[in-house]
């Protein structure tokens, strides 16, 4: 009977033991910079496999009024202190100019009312939140495939890049308010989806500071750290290497995925 | 008790293998992908601890949620379901981290990572998934070409019959023995249905409900799961009803071990290998 207990209590200890060596073994495989590229092979897969499985021009499900959340909630950056923007909420953004510039035929510096003046969408979405919520609101702006083909893209650029004015806290790690600066990026399928607008309107009134005025990505079929605030400039890249953290986006840089499509 | 005695049965008779290799290796991969699963699904929970029913988050008004808010005595711990509210105070919604009192929904002991940290959670969450369900296929198409399904899975009608008895028997932790141990039994048949045909279909679909990138190529999910937080919600859900399926089928292949042990004890097996062991991996 003894020796039936011990091995059961033997079993159990076993048992236990691999448990406690899963969890810390976790961490530290999960810190293991060989291991991360390994689990990154399924983020490549799910965007490679999206982008084969999802038409170029699918659109994200488009909602009633009677949708529309009634607290939108703002994330990320929600009042930036960044001199030069501040500077600008002061003239109520009459000096902005959105400058589309890098790998284009000709270099463009748009103002709000020219903006607004172009061809307009709207539309009724849902933002999802890469932390797991979601509100609907409704977007008003200028197609970025509209203003893309305006600067007239080159055969070279591949990628489009949102340079913003909003400087997020960094826990005071990096020096160089500049290096820390949002930023984020998507390839020329997305900019050119019908859905992707640069919107200066949010529920029928103009975008306020929460929500990343004067002007904001939507980019429907990705979550909401892709949709940058306060965008000053458009950039068109070959490669992503050379900016900032070298990931393509500020959340990116922080060991986000790239292609936020889920 | 002098002569050494001999088995009153062949060997063959003793150790009956229940299931073909491609059912235990995808089984064993699919514990492995489900366990990551979960610790890196709880980590992602805990990013915004709170379910709600609809397309859109209710902030005010969450389903479930579990939360953490400050009181004279301290940091409590609050799980709420539709409207009532327990202390969970050390396990949900405050625990502690590495001996610090820390506010988060579910344990560090549960999550991975064990900290706070929704990319790395994330990226381990979608490897897994990518693995579960390329797993899941090579399972689904051996189980219909080699009939295992239709042979094992589906109840007769003479067990169907028997359902009350097998249900007593198996409170009773009496398992069949001999030829009926062959077989899955009714309450098995049940349950495994359930879990391969129900609850991973369903974990798979929610989970693709919740990709903004899947919501516009099939917005149908959408339809039938009525919106996008409330295929979160049932994402919950259905893991939670798998995890207590694991804890129940854990302790059923334990019993069972047991009670086969028993079993070989009581007909004086002079083998010497820890027949619990034996038992159990007879029976995984």
């Amino acid at each position: 009977m003894s020796g039936d207990r011990l091995h059961r209590r033997g079993l159990l200890k076993a048992l236990a033991a691999v448990g406690g060596l899963a969890v810390s073994g976790c961490d530290r495989v999960a810190s293991e910079p060989r291991f991360r590229s390994v689990l990154d092979v399924a983020n490549s897969l799910t965007y490679k496999v999206q982008r084969l499985l999802i038409g170029a021009n699918r659109l994200a499900p488009e909602y009633n009024e009677a949708d529309i959340s009634p607290a939108f909630r703002a994330n990320g950056s929600t009042d930036p202190q960044d001199e030069e923007y501040l500077n600008l909420v002061d003239n109520h953004f009459a000096d902005w100019r959105l400058k589309v510039h890098g790998i284009v035929e000709h270099e463009l510096s748009l103002s709000l009312e020219e903006l607004r003046v172009l061809p307009a969408r709207t539309q009724i979405t849902r933002h999802d939140c890469v932390e797991g919520w979601s509100c609907i609101g409704k977007w008003t702006g200028a197609p970025l495939g509209e203003i893309l083909s305006r600067a007239g893209v080159r055969p070279k650029a591949r990628f489009v890049v949102f340079h913003c004015a909003d400087t997020l806290d960094d826990g005071g790690e990096s020096v160089d308010p500049e290096s820390i600066r949002y930023y984020e990026s998507i390839d020329l399928i997305d900019a050119a989806h019908p859905q992707t607008i640069l919107a200066y309107d949010m529920n029928g009134e103009p975008l306020t500071v929460r929500h990343g005025a004067p002007l904001r990505l939507r980019l429907e079929r990705q979550l909401g750290y892709k949709m940058a605030k306060y965008i000053m400039r458009i950039e068109l890249v070959q490669s992503l290497a050379d900016l900032h953290g070298g990931r393509g986006g500020y959340w990116e840089d922080r060991g986000y995925e790239w292609y936020a499509g889920i | 008790m002098a002569a050494v005695p001999t088995p009153d049965w062949p060997l063959a008779e003793r150790w009956y293998r229940r299931h073909a290799a491609l059912v235990r290796i995808t089984h064993w991969i699919n514990v492995v992908c489900f366990t990551l699963l979960l610790m890196s699904g709880l980590q992602i929970f805990n990013a915004h601890p709170a379910l709600y029913v609809g397309e859109h988050s209710d902030f005010d008004h969450p389903t479930i949620s579990i939360r953490a808010h400050l009181s004279e005595n301290g940091l409590v711990g609050e799980t709420a379901i539709v409207g009532h509210s327990f202390d969970t105070t050390g396990v949900l919604g405050v625990s502690s981290e590495n001996g610090q009192v820390s506010s988060r929904a579910f344990p560090s002991w549960i999550t991975i990572p064990s900290s706070q940290d929704l990319a790395t959670g994330r990226r381990w969450h979608f490897f897994f998934a990518w693995l579960l369900v390329l797993n899941a296929l090579i399972y689904f198409v051996w189980g219909i070409a080699s009939r295992h399904f239709g042979r094992d899975f589906l109840p007769s009608r003479v067990e169907l019959g028997h359902i009350g008895r097998a249900l007593r028997e198996h409170l009773r932790l009496r398992f069949p023995r001999g030829e009926a141990a062959k077989r899955y039994n009714v309450l098995q048949q049940f349950a495994y249905l359930m879990v391969v045909f129900v609850l991973f279909p369903l974990m798979i679909l929610t989970g693709l409900t919740m990709s903004p990138g899947i919501d516009s190529a099939l917005p149908q999910l959408l339809t039938l799961f009525g919106g996008r937080q409330t295929a979160r919600l049932i994402h919950f859900a259905a893991a939670s009803s798998l995890a207590l399926f694991v804890i129940v089928h854990v302790v059923m292949v334990l019993v069972s071990a047991i009670d086969g042990h028993r079993l070989v004890r009581s007909r004086q097996s002079e083998d010497d290998r820890c027949p619990v062991i034996v038992c159990i991996a007879a029976a995984c």
